[in-house]
């Protein structure tokens, strides 16, 4: 069924600079991985290197955080929304990486 | 790539980071995209998740809790994030970027902070000794997330 996935501002220059994308899936998981398999920049941005959602990276199901639904499980009926949030988090260090 | 700050946020940023030390002070940056380079407007501290670390943890767990803390990590409600980026959209201005403080050490992106980044946002840094503001810079995430680049930051208006 088709759900709508609401795209950060940082993340639509990888999906041609639009503000949501169409997909069609059953679950949260099937969800993301079309979107991130169709726009294939996108993938590094919410996934590890080893196939998991980073862990800063929040997914909201209408308005709901799937964390404290079924996770990547999550159901998915006609017509929802799934919203991707980045969490913004950092710190110092005493190691720099600036160039 | 230019980071063009007004004054009024320039100052907001550096007395947040002095009114919050030794903590990590953060907020987030409106403005507007202007091809290649953004403008900052406005400058709207938000609260440091990490003073409430039962709550902290629910969004983002700490990876070492013996040697993180609100002095050295900030973490932004993502509920309070979705609010600021509406507050944004009806005053016809987009969040251009977030900021926060380094708690005496250099205004330079950690490799935690790297880790956490988005790309296209400016990352404003200020370094913050002994509770006075001092350098201020900021950092735009490569493609490959493998670094942050250097954004110059010019004072307008």
């Amino acid at each position: 069924m088709a759900v709508k996935v609401v795209i950060p501002t940082p993340l639509r220059q990888y999906v041609g600079k639009r503000d949501a994308v169409e997909v069609q899936a059953t679950t949260i998981g099937e969800a993301l991985a079309h979107l991130t398999a169709e726009y294939g920049d996108l993938r590094r941005h919410l996934y590890t290197e080893d196939g998991r959602l980073r862990s800063f990276v929040n997914v909201y199901l209408n308005d709901e955080d799937i964390r404290f639904l079924q996770k990547e499980q999550t159901p998915l009926n006609a017509n929802d929304v799934i919203t991707i949030v980045p969490s913004i988090a950092g710190g110092c260090a005493r190691r720099c990486i600036c160039r | 790539m230019v980071l063009n700050l007004d004054p009024r946020p320039l100052e907001m940023i550096r007395q947040h980071g002095a009114r919050d030390y030794p903590n990590e002070c953060c907020g987030v940056l409106f403005g507007r995209a202007e091809g290649e380079n953004k403008r900052v407007i406005e400058a709207v501290p938000l609260r440091n998740l990490r003073t409430d670390p039962e709550k902290a943890r629910e969004v983002l767990p700490l990876e070492e809790p013996g040697r993180e803390s609100e002095r050295n990590r900030f973490l932004i409600d993502p509920r309070e994030q979705l609010r600021a980026e509406k507050d944004a959209r009806a005053r016809g201005l987009d969040v251009v970027g977030y900021y926060h403080s380094h708690p005496d050490h250099p205004a330079r992106p950690s490799n935690y902070d790297r880790e956490h980044a988005w790309p296209w946002y400016s990352y404003v840094i200020v370094s913050v000794v002994r509770g006075e503001a001092k350098e201020l810079t900021s950092w735009v995430l490569t493609e490959d997330r493998s670094r942050f680049g250097s954004e110059a930051i010019e004072v307008v208006g």
